[in-house]
C-alpha cells in the first residue's frame, strides 16, 4: 500500500559533512497492517515519517502509494494526503488552544472542500471513542484529559477518510492508564475500518501490543525487521537483541556504552560496531564488521537481520 | 531509627478557585541504603510531595503532618539549618531540571558551585572533585569544560546526578529522573543510579510515571492515587490494589501471549484534586467496585507480605 524503496534523506549544513537521517531505506505497509517503527533518539525515525507523507522530499529513492511514485506537485500532495494522514506526538503541541475540539476537526475537511461538515466531524470524534460527539464539539483543548486529547487529533486524522495513519509517538506522552485506550483505539481502526497504520516509537512495549510487524532503525538504516512475535521474542540482530535486553522484564542486561551515534560520521562497515556488544566481545567477527559494508534489506515480511552473523 | 520518615502528611494549594488537595495523609518511611519508589499519574501529587520533604513548595501550599529527617522535624526546623539541611543531607534532583542548566556556564563551573558557595572546598579542591564527580557519573573530566548544550540529554542527566552527588548527602530525591531518555540511555542512568546506592549507601526516593523505570531499582514501591498511597510493598511482589494493578498492566511484558494484540487500559478521566469523588477515590474508574465503595472510604490495610492496600477487597484475615 505505501512504500519506501532505496530512500535518503540528507541535510546538508554549512561547513560540516551532510547528516544522513535516513540512509537507505526500503519499508512497506499493507493494507490493513499495523507496522511499528522503533529505535532510539535521533535515529531518523520522525524523517522517514515525514518523507512517506510527501512532508521531505527523498535525496534518492522513492515513496509510492498503492504502486505509483509520489508526486510531489501541490495537486498530487493535497490529494495524497487525504489518503494518509499524519498524528503527531504530544497532543498539546499540535492543537490550537484558542481553538475549540469542533474548529480542531473540522479543519481538514474544509481544506479539502467536504460537504456536510458537522456530520463529518460528529462521525470523526465518535470513531476516535469521543462520544456523544456534540459534548465535545465547543470545548477547549485545556477542558479535556490527555487522554481525550489525543483523541482528538486522532479524530482530526480520520475526518478525512484516510487509508494509512503515520502515528509518531502517539502514546509518548500520556499517562500509562490512558495509553492502552489510544492503543486499543488504533487497533480498532484497524479491524472496523481496515486502517493501515506507522506507529514511530521507541517503546517496544507498544510494539508488541499492536503491532504485525515490526522494523527496528538504527542511524538511518533498518537493520532488522519482520513480524512482531518473532524480531521481539527471538532478535537476530545485536543491536535488537540490547534493546530488548533493557526492559525489566529482561533476565539478563546489555547496556551499551557510549551516546546515540551522529548521522554526519557513519562509522565504517557495520554501522552498529562501535557499539556493537559482539563485537566488544572480541568475537573472530570483528574485522569484517569494521571494514565490510552490509547490504540494505529488502521491504519482505519475512524476518531478516542486517548483520554479518546472520548473513 | 528510619532516615526519613513521613506521618500523614497533607500539603493543599489554596488558588483563586479553591483549595487543590495535591497530597491528603501519606505515611512512609526509608531505611539508610534503601531505595524507595513512587509511582503514580500526572496530578497524583508525587512532585508535590518530593518538594515538601526539604520545604520547597511555593508560599500559597500549606503543609501538615510530620517529616523526620535523620530523627530531625523538618517542618520545624529553623531556616539556617534547613540551608544546611539540603545542601549536606538532601538533595533533590527537579523533574525536567537538566533543562534548567545554565546555558552559558560551563558544566564543571555549575558541579562546583555549591561547594564553593558553601566554602565545602578551594577552588583546586572544587576542580578535583568535579573530576571525580564526572567519572562517578561515567563522564571523561574534559566534559567539565563543555556547554550543557554540547552534551546529550542522557549525559546532562548525568551532570544532575554529579551535581546531586556533589556535596554527599545522605539521601537522594529524584524526580522523574530518566523521563524523556532513551530506552538505552535510561538503562545506563538507571543502573548508575543503581551503583551509587549500592557502593555508596545512599538512600533513594524515586519518582515516575513509569513503574518498569522503578521496578528495577528501588526495593520498595509507593503508588499514589489521588493525593494518596493506595498501595505499598516490595517491588518484586504482586500488586493487590485494583488501581496499581491497571497501572502494572499498561506496560506489557514484551513476549506475554496475554498482552499481545490486547492493551489494557482503564477507563475514565483522573480525578481533578479540586472535586475528589466521595468513599474510594478511585470508584468511578474501578472496574471491580462493589455498591458500597461510593460511600466508604478504606485506610491502607496489611495484604499480606509487607503490603499494605486500600481497597476493600483486600481482606484483612486472608493474610
Ligand atoms: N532539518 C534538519 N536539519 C539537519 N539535521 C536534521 C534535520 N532534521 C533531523 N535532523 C537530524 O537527523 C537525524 C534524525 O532525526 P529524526 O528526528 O528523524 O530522529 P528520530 O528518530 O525521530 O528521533 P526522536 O526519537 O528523538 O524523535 C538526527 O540526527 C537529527 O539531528
Ligand atoms: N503551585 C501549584 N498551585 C496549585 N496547584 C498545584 C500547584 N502545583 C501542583 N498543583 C496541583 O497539585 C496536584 C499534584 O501535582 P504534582 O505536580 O504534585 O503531581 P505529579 O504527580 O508530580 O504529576 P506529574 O506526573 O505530572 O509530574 C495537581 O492537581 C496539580 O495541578
Ligand atoms: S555486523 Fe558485526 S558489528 Fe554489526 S551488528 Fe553484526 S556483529 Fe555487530
Ligand atoms: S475500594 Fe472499591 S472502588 Fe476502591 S479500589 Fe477497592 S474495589 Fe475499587
Ligand atoms: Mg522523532
Ligand atoms: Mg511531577
Amino acid at each position: 500500500m505505501l512504500a519506501a524503496t532505496d530512500l535518503r534523506v540528507e541535510f546538508a549544513s554549512r561547513g560540516r559533512p551532510a547528516a544522513r537521517a535516513v540512509d537507505g531505506v526500503n519499508l512497506a505497509v499493507g493494507a490493513g497492517e499495523i507496522v511499528a517503527l522503533v529505535g532510539e533518539s535521533g535515529c531518523g525515525k520522525t524523517t522517514l515519517a515525514r518523507t512517506l507523507l510527501g512532508l521531505e522530499r527523498p535525496t534518492a529513492g522513492t515513496v509510492s502509494y498503492d504502486g505509483t511514485p509520489l508526486s510531489y506537485r501541490a495537486r498530487a500532495l493535497k490529494a495524497y494526503r487525504r489518503e494518509v494522514q499524519l498524528v503527531l506526538q504530544d497532543p498539546m503541541g499540535s492543537l490550537n488552544p484558542r481553538q475549540t475540539v469542533y474548529e480542531a476537526v473540522a479543519e481538514g475537511p474544509r481544506i479539502h472542500g467536504l460537504p456536510d461538515e458537522e456530520k463529518v466531524v460528529a462521525e470523526a470524534l465518535s470513531r476516535a471513542g469521543l462520544r456523544p460527539p456534540e459534548r465535545f464539539f465547543l470545548r477547549y483543548p485545556h477542558e479535556l484529559s490527555g487522554g481525550q486529547r489525543q483523541r482528538v487529533v486522532i479524530a482530526g486524522a480520520l475526518a478525512l477518510d484516510p487509508k494509512v495513519l503515520i502515528a509518531d509517538e502517539p502514546v509518548a506522552s500520556l499517562d500509562a492508564s490512558v495509553r492502552g485506550e489510544i492503543l486499543a483505539l488504533l487497533l480498532r481502526l484497524r479491524d472496523d475500518l481496515g486502517l493501515s497504520a506507522l506507529v514511530v516509537t521507541h517503546d517496544l512495549g507498544l510494539a508488541w501490543n499492536i503491532a504485525d510487524r515490526v522494523a527496528v532503525m538504527y542511524l538511518g538504516r533498518i537493520v532488522e525487521s519482520g513480524p512482531t512475535e518473532e524480531i521481539l521474542r527471538a532478535p537476530q540482530h545485536p543491536y535488537t537483541q540490547a534493546l530488548l535486553s533493557v526492559l525489566p522484564e529482561s533476565p539478563e542486561r546489555i547496556v551499551l556504552t557510549g551516546e546515540p551515534p551522529d548521522p554526519t560520521r557513519i562509522p565504517t562497515g557495520c554501522r552498529f560496531h562501535p557499539r556493537c556488544q559482539v563485537v566488544a566481545a572480541g568475537n573472530v567477527i570483528a574485522p569484517t564488521c569494521q571494514t565490510t559494508l552490509l547490504p540494505v534489506l529488502p521491504a519482505i515480511p519475512e524476518p531478516q537481520s542486517a548483520c554479518h552473523l546472520t548473513i | 531509627m528510619s532516615l526519613l520518615e513521613v506521618d500523614n502528611l497533607s500539603v493543599t494549594y489554596r488558588i483563586a478557585s479553591g483549595d487543590v488537595l495535591a497530597v491528603r495523609g501519606v505515611s512512609l518511611s526509608l531505611e539508610a541504603g534503601e531505595a524507595l519508589g513512587i509511582v503514580g499519574e500526572s496530578g497524583s501529587g508525587k512532585s508535590t510531595l518530593a518538594m515538601a520533604m526539604l520545604r520547597l513548595l511555593p508560599k500559597d501550599a500549606r503543609t501538615e503532618g510530620r517529616i523526620l529527617l535523620g530523627g530531625e522535624d523538618v517542618l520545624a526546623m529553623k531556616w539556617g539549618r534547613l540551608r544546611a539541611v539540603r545542601w549536606a543531607e538532601a538533595s533533590i534532583v527537579f523533574q525536567g531540571a537538566q533543562h534548567g542548566l545554565n546555558p552559558v556556564q560551563r558544566i564543571g563551573d555549575q558541579i562546583a558551585e555549591p561547594l564553593l558557595v558553601h566554602k565545602l572546598a578551594t577552588p583546586e579542591k572544587a576542580r578535583a572533585r568535579v573530576v571525580e564527580l564526572l567519572e562517578q557519573v561515567g563522564l571523561p573530566a574534559w566534559r567539565a569544560r563543555s556547554y550543557p548544550h554540547e552534551v546529550s540529554g542522557g549525559q546532562r542527566q548525568r551532570v544532575m546526578i554529579a551535581m546531586a552527588l556533589a556535596c554527599e548527602p545522605q539521601l537522594i530525591i529524584a524526580d522523574e529522573p530518566t523521563t524523556a531518555l532513551d530506552l538505552m540511555v535510561q538503562a545506563q542512568v538507571l543502573a548508575l543510579i543503581k551503583d551509587l546506592i549500592a557502593s555508596r549507601g545512599i538512600s533513594l526516593l524515586m519518582i515516575s510515571h513509569d513503574l518498569s523505570v522503578l521496578a528495577d531499582t528501588c526495593d520498595r514501591l509507593a503508588v499514589m492515587y489521588a493525593g494518596r498511597v493506595v498501595e505499598a510493598g516490595p517491588s518484586s511482589g504482586t500488586f493487590r490494589h485494583p488501581y496499581s494493578q491497571a497501572l502494572a498492566a499498561a506496560f506489557p511484558t514484551v513476549g506475554d501471549p496475554t498482552s499481545r494484540l490486547a492493551p489494557q487500559g482503564l477507563g475514565g478521566d483522573p480525578p481533578d484534586p479540586q472535586r475528589l469523588p466521595s468513599g474510594c477515590v478511585f470508584h468511578p474508574r474501578c472496574p471491580v467496585a462493589l455498591d458500597t465503595c461510593s460511600t466508604v472510604d478504606i485506610d491502607l490495610r496489611p495484604a499480606g507480605d509487607r503490603r499494605t492496600a486500600a481497597c476493600v477487597l483486600v481482606l484483612e484475615e486472608s493474610c
